[in-house]
Formats: structure tokens, sequence, C-alpha cells
């Protein structure tokens, strides 16, 4: 008689409402896997300035914010749309470029923008510095990482 | 308004929060002197406090003590050439500061660097300039020496 009802009974591991209960509730806490901030960053750069080579990275996960959080990035943009441009102005394509999310969501943004040929000339990306701990009990990161997950 | 606002820019500089007892406020009984500013006064002082130093620095905590990885490596880039007197403002103390000095300079983090006035960038921008010889020459231009011609100059 037992294996019969052990056949019957579904395996528990495998019920949707068991292993998400709350699928339909996001709390603040729980990020969401599809990562939208990181996917919209990259394709408005890859929209408005055309890059040759162009590297988006989440580095949230190196500052006092939750895990899963997208709220500091680093980006390496290559493009010939930077000739002739200096460092300031090419921060500022950026910048106007991600206005939105940088005035919503992301708290912090690092950019190296180069020209093709220099890039070809030293291909390498720099470092964040290590966090120094600011965001930590900061209100208006918190604010921001709500407007990110809403 | 004017003599307190430039006693308080003055405090400022050394990176403590300038403070003025508000009367009926029960929650706190202290509010920064910048809430006693509209967000115009403070567009206008923020262009009178760019230009007082030759070296402005916008940034996350003090010199002494940076509560932020760029804030502190504009700090250290500065201090490697050198560069010791310098206005530090803390935006950490005033939120009405931080979000203006964003508005003011139309760039969206912080820290901030302004050489004679003019905005020059953050952090990776400054890291940049100390790479590649430009914050040498930039600084020169400001008539000051940078430590760096020293170390290279003892080194030979």
């Amino acid at each position: 008689m037992l294996p019969s009802v052990l056949r019957c009974v579904r395996p528990i591991s495998s019920h949707p409402a068991l292993t998400r209960p709350f699928a339909h509730f996001r709390p603040h806490m729980d990020p969401d896997p599809s990562r939208p901030v990181q996917r919209a960053i990259t394709t408005k750069l890859t929209d408005a300035l055309k890059p040759d080579h162009l590297e988006v990275h989440n580095e949230s996960h190196m500052h006092a914010v939750p895990p899963g959080s997208e709220s500091h990035f680093r980006v390496l943009v290559v493009s010939s749309k930077f000739e002739g441009l200096p460092l300031i102005q090419r921060h500022r394509l950026v910048n106007e470029t991600l206005k939105e999310e940088l005035s919503s969501c992301v708290h912090a943004l690092a950019i190296q923008a180069k020209t093709p040929e220099q890039w070809q000339s030293n291909p390498t990306m720099a470092k964040s510095p290590p966090c120094m701990g600011g965001s930590k009990g900061d209100h208006t990161v918190e604010e921001k990482l709500k407007a990110g997950r809403e | 308004m004017n003599n307190l606002f430039r006693s308080a820019a003055r405090c400022l500089r050394s990176g403590s929060a300038v403070c003025v007892p508000r009367q009926t406020d029960g929650r706190s009984q202290w509010a920064s002197v910048r809430l006693l500013c509209s967000a115009a006064d403070l567009q206008k002082n923020l262009g009178e406090m760019v230009k007082k130093d030759k070296v402005v620095v916008f940034m996350k905590g003090t010199p002494a003590q940076p509560m932020c990885g760029f804030s502190n490596a504009v700090v250290q880039i500065l201090r490697m050439h050198g560069v010791d007197n310098y206005a530090a403002y803390n935006v950490l103390e005033d939120q009405d500061l931080r979000q203006g000095v964003k508005d003011f300079s139309n760039w969206p983090t912080i820290p901030q660097v302004y050489f004679n006035g003019e905005f020059v960038g953050g952090c990776d921008i400054l890291l940049q300039m100390h790479q590649n010889g430009d914050l040498v020459e930039e600084l020169k231009k400001l008539g000051i020496r940078s430590a760096v011609l020293d170390a290279e100059k003892e080194s030979k």
C-alpha cells in the first residue's frame, strides 16, 4: 500500500506554491535577476555612442549596499565620437546619455572614455578604489536603490 | 545673511558642519545654515565658493577622514602633488549642498574638483590627469609647483 501512496503524492520540492510562495511580491531587498539598470546602461551607451568596445560593470557589490543592488557602475566606452573632445566633454556625453539612470537609481558612475586609437595603444580598464563605507546609512542611496526596484 | 553665509563658508573649509539653532522645530534643534538660503542663493554662493580658492573639492567626508573611495582618491592625488591648502566641502553634512553642487556643475556625482573657479571633473578625470602629466601642468598654471617634480628631481 505504501508504494502506491508515495507514487500519488506530488514531490513537495516541485510544487510552485512552496518553492516560490511570494513570487508576485518583490520585497525591496530582492534583486531583479534580469538586471534592468545594467541592460539600460548598455543599450543607451550603444545607441548613443556606437562604441567599438563597451564594458559595463556593476560594482555595487564592492560598496556598502545590499546584495544584488544596481547602484554603482563602472563603464569603459571606446568610441570615435570622443575624438577631438577633452576628457570632461567625453564624460559629459556619457552623463547626458545616462541622465535618467543617474537621476534615479545610479549613485556612482566611474567612466573611462577612450578613442579607438587610445584603446589600441592601452587596452586596459582602470580599477575602482576600495569603498570607504560612505553609502552605509546614506538615505539618498537607500532612496535610489528603492527607485531602481520600482 | 551674507555675513552669516561667509562665516559658514569659512567654517566649512575645515570640514565641520555649520549649525545655527532653530527656534521652533521640535524634532531637531539644529539645522544647516544652508536651509536658511534659497536654492537660488545657494547657486550664487557656490559661484563665489569655487572662485575663492585656487583648488576646491566637493567630497564625501573630509581630507582627514574621507567617507568614499572616490573622494579619497582625489585627496590622495592632491596630497601626492603636495597640494595641501585647498578648500574641501563635505556634502554628507549638507544635503542641500550635495544636490546644489550637482546642479551648479551639471555633474551628477561626487567628488567634484574645481581649479581657479573652473570645473575640472571628478575622480576619474583627476586620476587620468595625474597619470598623463596634465595635472602637473594645470597646477603650474595655478602657480602651484607639484611635489611630484621635486620627487622626480631627487631620483635623478
